[in-house]
């Protein structure tokens, strides 16, 4: 059984004692003010439209964003203000979907209005959201100048999009409100990767990453129909107090052991997981603040959010948590290994961003979704810190950046504060002991190793591993690019038009260094990058407050309250676990974890600052030993997934549309189509010969059936006359 | 003349038929067996007299004026059709210099 501890026995019904009290919810119509938290990033999508009709070429499309959202983020605090941890509250907005049917005997009807649930786990996702949101957008305001005019509308009206989309997706009082908002996320991610549309490579990780999300998507879509069969609503209230009531019968056993698989197939999709987590890396493709905004801090949570939220069906399903933690921990593991062996720092911190979403679910497999909501809210802030400072880079150095091209940037004027808070990323996604984020992992992975469950216990140290590998490869980058002897290298971007692709199969470029390109200087960050960026820096720092406030005040843990006031309420307790290996799990994860984080922080420190040539000493020795030959090409191929998925499913299916296309061509269209046509002609061609192109000929003819015509009936008067 | 229409005398409509009959006759034999474009449209023109005294001659029978109707407007049309007909065979002509329909005899098809 897993370890949910906290509120078991106020009730001792089991259904209850497996998904926790949740509270009713209340009907709250005063609220209804709530729905501009949508509405604003809504509108600000249809100003920005009407500034693209009437071609503005200012900044105009970025200011009136960062009001609405700014606007939308001031909402969600007086939201919270207003709610804090109380009762969750449903604000009907209008009439949405609506259909009955059938007679008195058998009544049915479905019913999904457009309405909001605001519980604490929605208020604690908002904060973040709009928080982000709004400092990404000053952000962007600054990075995508080079594009005012047509892009810079369409740039910002797609994160209006976005940001209306999320708030819709979080904010949902019901099942199907939530599918509007996770498609609406999804149709602005598109839109935003495939930004720079002339772009081959851009186009196509949109469209990679629209497909990939669209299996996820009918997984979600499936389960959704299949709540609506099983338990007869879409309603969260009503799906919980349903929930609460114990197992329901009927429908097959099948059914409701189904959908929290499907559901979590709609998760692994959005937040990148195996098997569907090849198209975040190529999202990269997008402006890095759609990256920081969409494809690491908010977006890709949302996965995490559905299994929060629907966490009471997952809770009575061992089953289906246990392939959550599966799922999660293999993810963390293998993407942690291609992050070792990239080499465009964009692409790095995505797989990064993979491995960190994969922690989250190990936590919710495992039982402890204060663990990965908390893991949720620190990544949130150092991810889109290191997104935005690596932004910073390539905006500085005209698109560049590949690390193998960058180094000692620390030492270059105007990047000071963007290498010293890249660091304090760095040092954050690492799990620096008293970091956010080492809390938050912590929680996690204690969750695992403490677990009574071997298998998890498997995980967990797999987690530590992990822990160790991210250690490594983030400060792989940071002491390749901002520390060390100063040289680069510009990109491309406003210099000639190619198409920049980083190949990773050719070996580092070395020596080439400063003045390269005699003409170029690198321009530093201005005010509207450098403000959000500290922002967010003390947003990353400040994330570790609930811990200190546990560790040194004895005072509550606020996203743990948060997390417990929710429909997660199940793994909300404190975690606590057995004891490995004499220690106490949370002791054992602690000292493992920190070690890792500091053996990982050396191996890079040798191998990427001390002696760079290491580097490839060490790949050299891998690629001499038969046994370990295959381990840098296979990181650095990404495992290969991306080609076995290109011969276990797009080559069948070009086979097979070939296949269809002949048979279309010489069965369909050339005997049942051109045949049908042929058969006129062939009768035709049996008569030609009576047409002999002379007049009289024609009218002998006619005259003769004249004559037969009339004698026909001559003879049928006749007869009748007898 | 609706007494005049009521009564008819029989042999006048067979006779009436009668030359009907000879007139659609000889204009399809000759309409058979001449080449000359001019003469095969005089031809039809004869047919079509033919046929437009059956029509009065019925008309006749059943005692009403719309068989009368009709040719009228017939020879309206017909009068406007032949001067459109014998411009085609003017036409015609300044093709080929031959009023011979053979002339025109491959534009059958195939």
């Amino acid at each position: 059984m897993l370890n949910f501890s906290l509120l078991a026995d106020a009730t001792d019904h089991a259904a209850a004692t497996a998904i926790g009290v949740i509270q009713p919810a209340v009907d709250a119509p005063d609220l209804k003010w709530a729905g501009l938290i949508i509405g604003l990033p809504a509108l600000s999508a249809l100003l920005c439209t009407i500034c693209g009709a009437m071609r503005v070429r200012s900044k105009l499309p970025a200011f009136i964003t960062i009001v609405a959202l700014i606007g939308s983020f001031v909402l969600t605090c007086m939201l919270f203000q207003q709610l804090g941890q109380g009762a969750p509250r449903v604000v009907g907005l209008f009439e949405w979907m609506s259909f009955s049917w059938g007679n008195a005997d058998r009544f049915q009807s479905f019913s999904a209005p457009f309405a909001l649930y605001v519980d604490s786990l929605t208020l604690f996702w908002m904060l973040f959201v709009t928080g982000l949101g709004s400092l990404i957008a000053i952000y962007a305001s600054e990075y995508m100048e080079s594009d005012v005019g047509k892009g810079y509308t369409r740039f910002f009206g797609g994160v209006s999009v976005f940001l209306a989309a999320m708030a819709t997706l979080v904010m949902a009082s019901n099942l199907v409100v939530l599918y509007l908002g996770w498609e609406g996320v999804g149709l602005a991610s598109y839109l935003l990767i495939g930004y720079y549309y002339s772009k081959p490579s851009a186009v196509a990780a949109a469209k990679k990453a629209f497909i990939m999300n669209r299996i996820g998507d009918l997984g979600l879509a499936l389960g959704i129909s299949l709540i609506w069969v099983n338990y007869g609503t879409v309603d969260y209230a009503t799906l919980f107090s349903v929930l609460e009531a114990g197992p329901t019968a009927g429908h097959g056993d099948w059914m409701p052991g189904a959908i929290p698989f499907l559901l979590m197939l709609g998760a692994f999709g959005k937040s990148a997981q195996i098997p569907l987590f090849t198209w975040l890396p190529d999202a990269m493709e997008g402006p890095t603040p759609v990256s920081a905004l969409i494809h690491a801090a908010t977006m890709v949570t949302a996965g995490v959010y559905l299994i929060a939220r629907m966490y009471p069906l997952f809770a009575l399903h061992e089953d289906a948590l246990a392939t959550v933690a599966w799922v999660g921990g293999l993810t963390a593991f293998v993407a942690a290994t291609i992050g070792m062996a990239q080499y465009d720092m964009k692409r790095v911190w995505a797989y990064s961003t993979i491995s960190q979403l994969g922690y989250m679910f190990l936590g919710l497999g495992v039982g402890t979704t204060f663990g990965a909501g908390y893991h949720v809210f620190t990544h949130a802030f150092f991810k889109a810190l290191l997104f935005l400072t690596a932004g910073a880079v390539m905006h500085g150095f005209a698109g560049q950046i590949d690390i193998r091209k960058l180094s000692g940037l620390r030492k270059v004027p105007g990047f000071r504060l963007v290498s010293y808070l890249a660091l304090l990323g760095c040092l954050w996604l690492s799990a620096l002991p008293f970091s956010a984020a080492f809390f938050s992992k912590d929680t996690i992975l204690t969750a695992a190793l403490g677990s009574e469950r071997s298998d998890f216990q498997f995980l967990g140290w797999l987690g530590l591993l992990t822990a160790g590998i991210t250690a490594y490869y983030t400060f792989r980058v940071w002491f390749r690019t901002f520390a060390g002897p100063v040289h680069f290298e510009a990109g491309d971007e406003q210099h000639d038009a190619h198409d920049d692709t980083h190949d990773p199969h050719h070996a580092p470029v070395a020596g080439l260094s400063l003045g390269a390109k005699h003409d170029f200087h690198p321009h530093g960050p201005r005010w509207a990058i450098r403000i959000p960026l500290i922002l967010i820096a003390i947003g990353a720092v400040a994330a570790g407050w609930p811990a200190y406030n546990v560790l040194f005040f004895h005072g509550e843990n606020w996203v743990q309250s948060m997390i417990a006031h929710s429909s997660a309420v199940a793994g909300s307790g404190e975690v606590h676990g057995q004891d490995v290996l004499g220690l106490s799990a949370h002791l054992m994860t602690s000292i493992v974890g920190s070690t890792a984080c500091v053996i990982g922080i050396g191996i890079a420190f040798w191998m990427h600052l001390a002696d760079r040539s290491a580097a490839d000493r060490v790949r050299s020795a891998l690629r001499g030993f038969i046994l370990t030959r295959w381990i840098p090409t296979t990181l650095e191929n990404r495992w290969y997934v991306d080609e076995i998925y290109h011969m276990m499913f797009r080559l069948p299916l070009w086979a097979g549309s070939h296949i269809l296309h002949f048979f279309d061509k010489t069965v369909v269209d050339g005997f049942l189509v051109d045949g049908t046509g042929r058969v006129p002609v062939a009768v035709a061609r049996l008569f030609q010969p009576l047409y002999n192109g002379v007049l009289q000929g024609y009218a002998a003819t006619m005259a003769g059936g004249f004559v037969l015509i009339a004698g026909w009936v001559f003879w049928i008067w006749l007869r009748g006359n007898g | 003349m609706t007494e005049l229409l009521a009564t008819y005398d029989a042999s006048s409509v067979n006779a009436a038929l009668l030359t009907s009959s000879v007139l659609f006759g000889i204009g399809l034999v000759g309409f058979l067996s001449r080449r000359n474009m001019i003469v095969m449209f005089l031809c039809t023109e004869l047919m079509f007299q033919g046929a437009a005294l059956a029509m009065i001659a019925f008309g006749r029978v059943h005692g009403n004026p719309d068989g009368q109707t009709f040719v009228i407007f017939i020879l309206t049309i017909a009068a406007a059709e032949a001067a459109l007909a014998l411009g085609l065979v003017v036409l015609l002509y300044r093709r080929r210099e031959t009023l011979d329909s053979e002339a025109w005899s491959e534009l059958k098809e195939c």
